[in-house]
């Protein structure tokens, strides 16, 4: 029985989305950036937004997305993604923009672009991916890192007194009254991936209902930056990065 | 709205053009002496007219970076700032120059270095003509000296920049930003429709819409060979412009037995001076680099040759002067005069300077 | 035809928006005009002058160092500016607040007591075009015509019931010139 076999006599239960190139990723084994893209594209083809979708990819781990997700894209410089998105928004309303950002790009050198988009009500989705580290360069400490947590500059783990806190950002934006659907989510689950979707699906529905600005954080792994394993990735998360960042909606007013 | 004479700061006859022109839209951070660009268009609200968007940004930066995301939708798209805003402006100027965007940059430059003063000065000539942020590249760098110019140089500088598919940048000091002239607004012009953009801008990520495949705009290449082939594309566009868009003005250049080499309001100062010294029967001709990036070397070689001796004025420790040396190849004595911090020279003072050099040696 | 014009006094004496008048005139009769304000380090110590040049053909320079006309309302502008008016050209002043008067020969001196002739009027407002009547009245470079069709540009239509008190300043500027 050879694959075209399986295929002609199975039932398809699972492809891969239209939308999602056929090409090896670069991003590690583990990651959570797939599976994130993945419920983008699904996303994006069941709204209709294909033709009318504009990613903005700033510096990190996924500023490679424009070679995996097939709409238009605009690379941003490290932080500037908010405002990037900003401009593309304004000056071309009916497209659905969105940007995709690491917690070092988001949290900490783009803390001010990402605070003024939401609390301007920009109508763009943030998509956010917190795993606590600096994936693209090598491990080091994000703004999100936990306290404790090894990485390439806080070799003995972070801590406060030496490196701050981490910074827990998404309820800041809930806070703000430019945001209309806020929520953290993660994607280690076949279950939690699927509840993700639905969020990031609500999040484009309120950008394209010029609502506000959406956020999804994602709570997700770095297998690399936190040298473990896949699977061992996913229960430490589950285990430790919860417990600072619990997934739940944090605002929701669509 | 029709052609219309005015009297008018040049700050605000570069946001009257700006709604003019049909451009698409204006991300600033207020900082003197050019916060009337912004003030002016939040008063004239285009949105209601043009539909050109408007927005005070939280910083430079993001502004630079709005500027970035608008261009890459191909849009007509600009800021403005002065000096140690476009400092900060230039990591993003370096992105648009190399996801080759056309965009416009103005700079009402203002003494430095550092936070330094908000009088007038010509001391971002290197920053603007070198350069200015990481990497090989260049932006077309216009200099007005009236407030016509100013409002010319608007729908010149974003032609430049679509044509070429490069940021362009308008290089202006307090001078010709605060003070008043008469003049000539134009026509209305519409914006580009989407259809038009589409044509005009195929490269540009709008969404993929009837396209098909999809557009990206991006900086980053990071195999070596294909980002030694960007580079090459980058330095052909800049050798077409430095062959096309080399703009200057001459004047009493045909029986000058010196020459005086200024940009900007300085250029008008020392018109003011030459003719002057042209009463004391001492016949200096006056070139005035128009677009200082790519610079009049030909022009400036050849009037070079006719004189004894060359003279560069400018609100600066000397800077346009080292391209003034390189185009008359040390074959004659090029000695400058500048005044820095926010000063401006007179025109008697600047002939005193020219005689102290050349005459009375 | 051209007048180098200086305005100096003290901020809030309307030197900014005197000369922002005579430039819309002049605008009106179809001249070149540059307006530059005390923008440099010349405004220390809470001075304001404008520079104003009218002419019948292109302008060069808008920074000067010698006028052809000046108009002097305090006497820090008296002490820096009284030098630099061209010989045969024009020194106008309010004797108002100076002390030491000008003492040069060779240009023509000008006192307009227009301070006085405000509170006469009662329209503090109408002070400095008192003076730009006095201005106009003694080297004709613009007409009062065009000074009223000036004024009507540079107000905002929300204050062009202030242009007939206006006119008044400028006619007893006028008056005060000739006698």
């Amino acid at each position: 029985m050879n694959h075209e076999d399986i295929k002609s006599q199975g039932t398809k239960v699972y492809s891969r989305p239209r939308l999602l190139d056929d090409r090896t990723m670069h991003y590690c084994p583990g990651c959570s950036h797939g599976v994130v893209h993945k419920l983008v594209c699904e996303v994006l083809d069941e709204m209709g937004l294909e033709n009318d979708a504009i990613g903005v990819a700033p510096v990190g781990c996924a500023v490679f997305a424009y070679n995996y997700i097939d709409i238009d894209w605009i690379e941003a410089a490290h932080g500037r993604a908010p405002a990037v998105a900003t401009a593309a928004k304004r000056l071309n309303p009916g497209c659905a923009v969105f940007t995709y950002q690491g917690d070092g790009d988001l949290a900490a050198i783009g803390t001010a672009e990402t605070i003024h988009a939401a609390n301007r009500g920009e109508n763009i989705v943030i998509i956010f991916i917190n795993n606590g580290i600096y994936g693209m360069t090598g491990g080091q400490m994000a703004p999100t890192t936990l306290e404790g947590m090894k990485t390439a500059t806080t070799p003995y783990g972070r801590r406060a007194d030496l490196n701050g806190y981490p910074l827990n950002i998404t309820p800041l934006l809930a806070q703000l009254p430019g945001t209309c659907f806020v929520s953290r989510q993660s994607v280690h689950t076949a279950a939690a991936a699927r509840k993700c979707k639905a969020a990031i699906r609500k999040a484009f529905e309120g950008s394209m209902a010029a609502k506000g600005t959406a956020v999804i954080e994602v709570v997700g792994t770095c297998s690399s930056g936190w040298k473990m394993t896949p699977a061992k990735a996913n229960d430490w998360m589950a285990q430790h990065m919860f417990e600072a960042y619990p997934p739940g909606d944090l605002k929701d007013t669509l | 709205m029709n052609e219309e004479v005015r009297l008018m700061k040049g700050n605000e006859a570069i946001a009257h053009a700006a709604i003019r022109y049909g451009a698409d839209g204006y991300f600033g951070y207020p900082i003197t002496p050019q916060s009337e660009i912004l003030e002016t268009l939040e008063a004239l609200m285009p949105w209601e007219t043009t539909g050109m968007v408007v927005l005070q940004a939280e910083s430079e930066v993001a502004s630079i970076n709005m500027v970035y995301g608008g261009a890459a939708t191909g849009k007509a798209v600009m800021t403005s700032s002065s000096s140690p805003g476009v400092s900060l402006m230039q990591e993003g100027i370096s992105y648009i120059a190399a996801a080759e965007l056309p965009a416009l940059i103005v700079n009402v430059m203002r003494g430095g270095p550092g936070l330094g003063t908000i009088h007038p000065s010509q001391s971002d000539y290197f920053q603007a003509t070198k350069g200015g942020g990481h990497g090989d590249y260049h932006l077309i760098v216009l200099a007005p000296s009236t407030v016509q110019e100013m409002a010319d140089f608007v729908a010149l500088g974003f032609d430049l920049a679509f044509k070429y598919r490069t940021p362009a940048m308008i290089l202006a000091d307090g001078v010709v930003g605060q003070m008043m002239e008469k003049v000539v607004l134009p026509p209305q012009r519409q914006r580009r429709t989407p259809e038009q953009i589409a044509e005009q801008c195929p490269w540009a990520a709008t969404g993929k819409g009837s396209r098909g495949n999809r557009n990206v705009v991006t900086s980053l290449e990071l195999d070596s060979a294909l980002m030694e082939k960007n580079n090459e594309r980058f330095q052909r566009t800049y050798a077409e412009i430095e062959r096309n868009e080399v703009r200057y003005e001459t004047y009493y250049t045909e029986d000058a037995d010196y020459l005086i080499v200024a940009f900007g309001s300085v250029a008008r100062i020392c018109l003011k001076s030459i003719e002057m010294a042209r009463a004391e029967g001492i016949r200096i001709g006056l070139i005035r680099p128009i677009t200082l990036w790519p610079f009049p070397y030909e022009a400036i070689a050849g009037l070079g040759a006719k004189v004894k001796g060359i003279q560069v004025v400018e609100l600066n420790a000397g800077q346009m002067i080292e391209d003034v040396r390189l185009a008359v190849e040390r074959d004659k004595p090029v000695r400058h005069f500048g005044r820095m911090g926010g000063i401006v020279p007179n025109p008697g003072e600047i002939l005193e300077a020219f005689k102290r050099d050349f005459i009375n040696k | 035809m051209t007048h180098e014009i200086i305005i100096a006094g003290f901020g809030g004496q309307g030197v900014l928006s005197m000369g922002k008048i005579l430039a819309y005139a002049a605008l009106m009769d179809n001249l070149e005009v540059t307006w530059m304000p005390s923008y440099g380090p010349e405004q220390r110590g809470g001075t304001a002058n404008v520079t104003v040049i009218l002419s019948d053909s292109r302008i060069s320079s808008p920074v000067l160092d010698t006028y052809d006309i000046a108009v002097i309302l305090n006497q820090q502008s008296l002490d820096k500016f009284e030098s630099h008016v061209k010989p045969g050209g024009l020194l106008i002043y309010d004797p108002s607040g100076i002390h030491h008067k000008p003492t040069r020969t060779d240009i023509t001196i000008l006192e307009i007591d227009a301070m006085t002739a405000t509170i006469e009027m009662g329209n503090p407002k109408g002070y400095n075009m008192i003076l730009l009547g006095a201005l106009i009245e003694s080297r004709k470079m613009v007409g009062l015509d065009a000074v009223l069709r000036g004024l009507k540009k540079a107000l905002p239509e929300r204050h062009h019931h202030l242009i007939p008190a206006n006119e008044a300043a400028l006619r007893r500027g006028q008056e005060l010139a000739r006698k």
